[in-house]
């Protein structure tokens, strides 16, 4: 409201405090009830019923490490580091089952802990209140965000590396007599492992000198239109090394797909099962196999 | 580009080098049957090793070597098609049908060895 000699007064006081002096006051404050606030934190975890897969003092211990690295974010606003933070402390915890929910939930608590005990300090002083609030709101919000997503990419990667574990593990080439390869495919392929499988085979066909392959895919339920020419193209290729090919095991189901998707079964040599497979092999590659003796 | 051929009793070998235009190939095709002819050769074996790509005019050219090679009464060989290479080929679906492959020379040189038996 102006006066009347022409000046006019503030509508409020002048601000006497920045808002990174006001950060400094509030990590101080939160450093000073440390001990107090990180136990009340643990309670109210504990209430929630999260990190249920951690004994009491297994989280008190996660937790000191988890307040001090919250409350230095919020001093130094170095947010990489609580990213790198956060990607260490997942790689610790995701194997001890903690699930997103409760990384996510466990930051949200302390970010209301803190943000109570700020009213409880504030409560005679509103304006001040409201400023604190200015200057720790955005930088707690920013906080969980980033636990959330460090904890999150962790997982990420876990789960591409035991997939690609899976993939090696599932596609074993082997030789079972000179110059012929197994090669028993067990599960669900996707054009992926499909294309992984071919990969791997034409390389064991150039080391192990193959000469016949005998593909057994009894272990795959489904088929569809992609894998099903991966499979002729693996064929093919196989037969570019001078390797021939046989597929045993294929199911009604899958028989009845390629014969419906009309698939050149012309270029392939399929025999039924995998006994009669390899004994079609070591014919093709000039053994014969006598019984001696009954087996003891 | 000169590309080596060597012969080997009733057998010739050509090794293909790495970076053969359409020109060296077409070059080729003619010079490989002559040399069929020239010598009187039962076999020839072309050796890819050296190949890292393969597109559809050199597989193209690699067919027609071996129905022209086998109107003279002569069998052809492909050997060395690298593990890359054939799963690029499929792909593309050039698949060299019709044409005999093999692992590598030595393979190759046995499978003649067999068809050589048989016939005789």
């Amino acid at each position: 409201m102006p006066k009347r000699d022409g000046t006019s007064a503030p509508l409020e006081p002048k601000r006497n405090e920045e808002p990174s002096e006001l950060l400094r006051e509030l990590v101080a404050h939160l450093r000073q009830n440390r001990t107090q606030l990180r136990e009340e934190w643990v309670v109210r975890i504990t209430e929630t019923r999260l990190l249920t897969a951690m004994t009491k003092e297994e989280i008190f211990a996660e937790a000191t490490s988890v307040y001090d690295s919250y409350v230095e974010a919020l001093e130094t606003e170095a947010f990489e580091a609580l990213q790198a933070y956060a990607r260490n402390l997942s790689e610790r915890i995701i194997p001890r089952g903690v699930e997103t929910h409760e990384v996510v939930g466990i930051v949200l608590l302390l970010r209301d802990v803190l943000a109570r005990s700020l009213f409880a300090k504030y409560q005679n002083d509103f304006k001040k209140l409201n400023r604190i609030l200015d200057a720790y709101e955005p930088a707690a919000n920013r906080i969980a965000n980033t636990v959330a997503v460090g904890f999150v990419q962790e997982r990420e990667r876990v789960i591409r590396q035991q997939q690609e574990a899976i993939r090696e593990l599932s596609t074993p080439v082997l030789q079972v007599r000179e110059r012929l390869l197994i090669l028993p495919i067990i599960g669900v392929i996707d054009p992926q492992r499909a294309r992984q499988l071919t990969e791997q085979l034409l390389r064991g066909i150039r080391t192990n000198r193959a000469k016949v392959v005998v593909i057994d895919i009894t272990g795959v339920a489904a088929m569809d239109l992609t894998v099903a020419n991966n499979l002729v193209q693996t064929v093919e290729a196989s037969r570019l090394l001078g390797a021939t090919v046989i597929v045993t095991g294929l199911s009604p189901e899958i028989a009845q797909t390629l014969v419906t998707i009309g698939v050149d079964l012309g270029k392939m040599n399929t025999v039924g099962d995998l006994q009669g497979g390899i004994e079609q092999a070591e014919r093709l590659l000039g053994y014969k196999v006598e019984k001696l003796a009954e087996p003891r | 580009m000169e590309v080596p051929i060597l012969k080997q009793g009733a057998v010739l070998i050509a090794t293909f080098q790495a970076a053969l235009s359409d020109a060296d190939l077409n070059q080729l095709r003619m010079g490989l049957v002559q040399q069929v002819v020239k010598f009187r050769s039962r076999a020839v074996i072309v050796d890819v090793t050296a190949m890292d790509v393969m597109d559809s005019f050199a597989s193209r050219t690699l067919r027609e070597i071996a129905h022209m090679i086998r109107l003279r009464g002569a069998e052809t060989v492909i050997v060395g098609i690298q593990p890359e290479v054939a799963f690029a080929m499929v792909q593309l679906g050039l698949t060299l049908e019709g044409v005999a492959t093999a692992l590598d020379l030595e393979e190759g040189l046995a499978y003649l060895n067999e068809k050589f038996k048989t016939t005789n």
